[in-house]
């Protein structure tokens, strides 16, 4: 319970307003690495929506690991839009708090997921360890940072990169399994999300490779101190969805349906795809993913629905109480 | 006669009222909510949950750590309390202000200073590496930051009570023939145990549910350095309220047992 308040407490105080004074307001729940991508968005949208002949909008932000934003919005944070880390997230907002229709994700194009990305390694300077593929994650001697999946969506989307690789390459879920136990027993630390792992990897320096959110991995090299960094991608990975969602339920009490529905079409806009590709996500549109097709490593990409059968078979199967994840650790 | 017997504060209904209204709903509302949600379990499901090996190793290393951390505190703030409350020198007044940062710090600050000084290759985790032992990432790392966020309590119990002990009660003990070490254990060691209990059990019990600091720094591998509070976030993340409650009840009751045993040595002691 007093977690729970917690957790309010630390949303309600993270939330970025945007221009005051006007009248409209809309309120994004969103994950911790889109800060940067959503604060440029908005200011596009805004421009756009008075374009139209609309009034000034406030749009507010809000960061944070995917699955507490999620437990926020459940427990009555007035989101008008939710836009997650993975769409098991979002889910529970229709099983645990009946705010969406259980068929969101059919309502808008690419199954409700206007970007995506790729989980790939971030290596030192140089790659001294010589790491090129998932293989070379497992030999004895080299230290791979990650978060604990239990607490972090990126991490899911990790667990389920190396497991997808294992399983092509050696054949069986045995072998998948065996893997990633050999895989984790190379993690170091776990920390509780991405934003701490990359804290551990870059500023303590523990660690000879990080797996990163392909969008976060760009924007280390970017920051100050990025020259001592190096992507590599892997041979194969994973297509991570972050997709959005209107939040039913709040945007009906509050009259922002319109607002809302426009603010996630125009993520899918040729401005909003642009947008998202600046900020190293990779975009749905074909002619601004061609523009951007440079920036961004060619890989083999498996997907959650077509190699997972979805979040809802995944997660329990993979992570909760019990699942694979919980195996690994019992057998050490 | 009624005059002598009425209280100093008026209005004993009144202020009667208003305690019980004001512990209701900061304590013992939030504390009984959550009691009445993991009552959604049978007492099977509950025990399950909370003799799973992971939580048993978790509770070890959270009370097992909070525990030390209170001892270290006990030694070196009672050795902090006295130094301040004894001596005068320059700078005093700093170090008195230094004292409380511990607490003005934002838990999660202090705990990526700590991991980034003791990793293995931080500033000071580099000199433990050479001698072939890790600080960071073990109970080690989480003893030190726990050590670190509960250092006021026991500091600020004893200073008062140091400084209501007058000298002249040690140096008429010097006068009747006792040795330093007598003076200690048989004038100051009887005025100063109940505060410093006090002191510890504030510690302890603020190191057992402390989750900020630790986090960065425990490395939080299964089995070795989990701590509770983390079991607790893995299963809101999960959406496993009821299983979250399960833990906190589990926490709440260890807490409130050892907190009530420290409180009735606390009372003997002052009676004898």
């Amino acid at each position: 319970m007093s977690l729970r308040r917690f957790a309010l407490a630390a949303l309600a105080s993270s939330l970025i307003a945007g221009p005051v004074a006007a009248a409209q307001t809309l309120l994004n729940v969103s994950y911790d690495p889109t800060r940067e991508l959503y604060t440029e968005f908005n200011a596009a949208f805004n421009k756009h929506w008075q374009a139209q002949g609309n009034e000034a909008l406030t749009i507010q932000q809000s960061h944070g690991g995917s699955g507490k934003q999620a437990r926020a919005v459940i427990d009555g944070l007035r989101a008008d839009v939710v836009t997650l880390a993975l769409a098991g997230d979002i889910d529970e907002l229709y099983k645990l708090g009946k705010l969406i229709p259980e068929n969101w994700q059919e309502r808008l194009p690419d199954a409700s997921t206007p970007y995506t990305s790729t989980i790939v390694f971030l290596v030192r300077k140089d790659n001294p360890k010589g790491l090129k593929d998932w293989d070379d994650l497992v030999k004895p001697g080299v230290e791979v940072i990650t978060p604990n999946p239990k607490t972090s969506g990126g991490a899911r989307w990790n667990f389920l990169a190396a497991w997808a690789y294992a399983q092509q390459k050696y054949g069986s879920e045995a072998e998948a399994k065996a893997f990633t136990e050999k895989l984790y027993k190379n993690v170091p630390v776990l920390d509780t999300g991405a934003r701490g792992s990359t804290i551990t990897f870059v500023n303590n320096g523990i660690g000879d490779v990080l797996l990163a959110w392909e969008n976060e991995a760009f924007l280390a090299l970017k920051e100050e101190g990025g020259e001592n960094f190096e992507i590599v991608a892997p041979s194969l990975s994973i297509l991570a969805e972050p997709p959005v969602s209107v939040v039913d339920q709040n945007v009906d009490k509050k009259g922002t349906r319109k607002v809302a529905e426009a603010y996630l079409n125009y993520l899918y806009s040729e401005e909003g795809q642009r947008i998202a590709a600046k900020h190293f996500y990779r975009p749905r549109n074909q002619a601004v993913a061609a523009e951007f097709a440079k920036q961004f490593p060619q890989l083999k990409l498996v997907t959650i629905d077509a190699d997972f059968d979805g979040w809802k078979t995944a997660q329990p199967k993979f992570f909760n109480d019990g699942g694979v994840f919980d195996q690994i650790y019992q057998a050490q | 006669m009624s005059r002598r017997t009425s209280p100093v504060i008026p209005g004993f209904g009144l202020t009667l009222g208003y305690t019980l209204v004001y512990l209701s709903l900061l304590v013992l509302i939030p504390l009984g909510a959550m009691f009445v949600h993991a009552a959604q379990l049978t007492w099977d499901q509950f025990w399950a949950i909370i003799s799973s090996p992971r939580v048993l190793a978790a509770l070890k290393l959270s009370f097992g750590t909070a525990f030390l951390a209170a001892i270290i505190n006990g030694v070196i703030g009672t050795l902090l309390a006295w130094v301040l409350v004894r001596y005068t020198f320059p700078g005093r007044k700093i170090i008195e202000a230094m004292i409380d940062l511990p607490f003005a710090l934002p838990t999660a600050v202090a705990g990526i200073a700590l991991t980034a000084l003791y990793a293995p290759n931080g500033l000071i985790g580099q000199f433990a590496t050479s001698l072939g032992f890790k600080i960071a990432y073990t109970p080690l790392g989480i003893t030190l930051a726990l050590t670190f966020v509960t250092l006021p309590f026991v500091v600020r119990t004893l200073q008062p009570v140091l400084a209501d002990i007058p000298r002249e009660v040690e140096e008429a003990a010097a006068c009747l023939g006792a040795k330093p070490l007598q003076v200690a254990r048989h004038v100051l060691l009887p005025a100063l145990l109940p505060a410093w209990l006090t002191g510890f059990a504030l510690a302890f019990a603020r190191g057992v549910g402390e989750y900020g600091s630790v986090i960065f720094i425990a490395g939080n591998m299964p089995m070795k350095t989990e701590i509770l509070p983390l079991l607790i976030m893995v299963q809101l993340d999960q959406y496993n309220y009821v299983g979250a409650t399960a833990i906190g009840v589990l926490m709440l009751v260890v807490s409130f047992i050892l907190l009530l045993l420290i409180n009735l040595l606390q009372r003997r002691i002052s009676r004898s």
